[in-house]
């Protein structure tokens, strides 16, 4: 209910600054809706929307198992972590562009350059958080599942997963939100297809309502996966702690 | 299942880079089946002398002999359950052999029958020493490590929780060493009790029973701890605080 009421604001403040300002820097709500209908019609738009889907899909299944495994080796092994550390604080401080930008320039205006682009930008905060996660495991625990002899697969899952997974769902959540960011700065750059070409080509034409009926679109997608798998996740992580008041 | 015990020394260094002697020498064995009692007061080392014996802590002067394929069950001081699995899948995840009619006998001796599917959040700290103590059975084990498992448990439970040791001891061999502040306890359970000093912990005195555990009645019990309090009082190690006071 007070999501409505908040959507409904978001509505006409809008429609009130498109009033001022005039059509052609603000369209009004009906004429990106107009857009975003004829898009759809056409079905431009739930092309360039699934190809900038699949690219995010991959990236982020792809940084976060990737980094997953590593943060956890890095929170375990002493010597992994200190092998290890120099390159992370190198990729987190390295700026997205430069890594999109290498990465055409080497591997070619690819799909796989564009997907292993977005995946290094986010590996590293993926790396960090479970790397922490992994240094906070309790080790009581540890020492109860290997006095009972629990088999190493059975241990890791029952044991230290329930511990990571609010690590990972924190992960996946900062995570997701990089990948969304960084997918259409790589799509502008070096892809003929996805929401961030579609936004380079509104760009170039000064096309704003067709520029606002992508960006709306991608952002409502956005907001839907984030509420309908994420937060799920998340709570479904930590079912077991009692609930706060 | 024999446990040999032949600990020279555990030292532990503090964040301060200083060292700290816990155990002193410390030798005993224990036969198959028999149940070993350790009574010292609070900081002496026992918790850390069970860790070493149960291979959690390898930094140590000396030699500890466990058969390799022996079960363990443990009761930590601490229940260390898993907060986010429930009662049921804390005991079948340390004893996945355990067949439902033994949960459920076990979890109806320990009153844990309405608490099953609860998570260990939702305990209060005895019922969650009940669940660990479940755990522990439930592995069938050849030695049982009991690091006072009774604690936080009142007189009447604690009494029968005490019987179904002594139940579960009498069944089949299963070698046990428990820790515990309560005289009566150990005078009840042991075959043998060892009295520690405080810290560094060496044996002051080792004191069998002789008659055998289903013999003991109250009579014979209360004679044993007069002869205990006769022989050294100080033997006890000053620390007399528990249920056997009353
Ligand atoms: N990890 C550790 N680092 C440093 N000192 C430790 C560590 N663990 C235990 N100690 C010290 O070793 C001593 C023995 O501890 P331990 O837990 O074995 O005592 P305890 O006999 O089990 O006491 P209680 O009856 O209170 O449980 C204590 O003085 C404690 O401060
Ligand atoms: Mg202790």
């Amino acid at each position: 209910m007070l999501r409505l009421v908040s959507f409904a604001l978001f509505l006409v403040v809008w429609w009130t600054a498109a009033l001022l300002v005039g059509g052609a820097k603000l369209p009004s709500p009906p004429a990106v809706l107009d857009v975003m209908i004829a898009e759809a019609a056409s079905g431009a738009l739930f092309l360039h929307l699934g190809a900038t889907l699949a690219r995010v899909a991959l990236a982020f299944v792809l940084a976060m198992s990737l980094g997953s495994a590593i943060g956890y080796l890095m929170g375990r092994v002493k010597l992994a972590d200190r092998l290890g550390d120099p390159w992370l604080i190198l990729l987190l401080n390295l700026p997205a562009l430069v890594v999109i930008v290498l990465a055409y320039i080497w591997a070619g205006l690819t799909e796989a350059a564009a997907i292993a682009a977005i995946a290094i930008n986010k590996l590293p905060t993926a790396v960090v958080t479970l790397r922490e996660g992994t240094r906070a495991l309790d080790r009581s625990l540890d020492e109860m599942a290997s006095v009972f002899a629990m088999p190493r697969w059975r241990a890791f899952r029952h044991v230290v997963l329930p511990q990571l997974a609010p690590y990972v769902a924190a992960s996946a959540r900062s995570g997701l939100s990089l990948v969304w960011k960084i997918v259409l700065v790589a799509e502008l750059l070096g892809r003929p297809n996805g929401v961030g070409f579609e936004i380079g080509v509104a760009f170039q034409l000064f096309d704003t309502p067709r520029l606002l009926a992508y960006s709306l679109t991608f952002a409502a997608v956005v907001l839907v996966i984030e509420t309908a798998l994420v937060q799920p996740f998340e709570a479904h992580a930590s079912r077991w702690r009692p609930r706060a008041a | 299942m024999r446990l040999e015990v032949g600990i020279t020394g555990k030292t532990f260094k503090s964040a301060a880079g200083e060292t700290h002697e816990v155990l002193a020498p410390i030798r005993f064995a224990l036969q198959s089946g028999e149940v070993g009692v350790l009574i010292g007061p609070s900081g002496c080392g026992k918790s850390t002398m069970l860790r070493i014996i149960l291979g959690l802590d390898r930094d140590y002067q000396g030699h500890v002999a466990r058969p390799p394929e022996a079960r363990v069950g443990m009761v930590f001081q601490e229940p260390r359950l898993l907060p986010w699995r429930s009662v049921e899948q804390n005991v079948r995840l340390a004893a996945p052999d355990v067949s439902d009619a033994k949960l459920a006998e076990l979890f109806r001796i320990l009153e844990l029958e309405a608490h099953r599917s609860h998570f260990p959040g939702e305990l209060s700290l005895g019922l969650a020493r009940r669940v660990a103590l479940a755990r522990a059975f439930a592995v069938e084990p050849d030695i049982l490590v009991l690091d006072e498992p009774l604690a936080s448990l009142d007189d009447a439970l604690a009494g029968r929780l005490r019987d179904e040791i002594a139940t579960l001891v009498a069944s089949r061999p299963v070698t046990t060493l428990l820790v515990t502040h309560s005289l009566d306890d150990a005078v009840r359970l042991g075959d043998r009790l060892f009295f520690l000093s405080p810290r560094p912990a060496r044996i002051l005195a080792e004191v069998p029973i002789g008659i055998p555990r289903e013999a003991r009645g109250d009579a014979a019990i209360a004679a044993i701890k007069a002869g205990l309090a006769r022989r050294a009082p100080d033997e006890q190690g000053g620390e007399r605080a528990g249920r056997d006071v009353s």
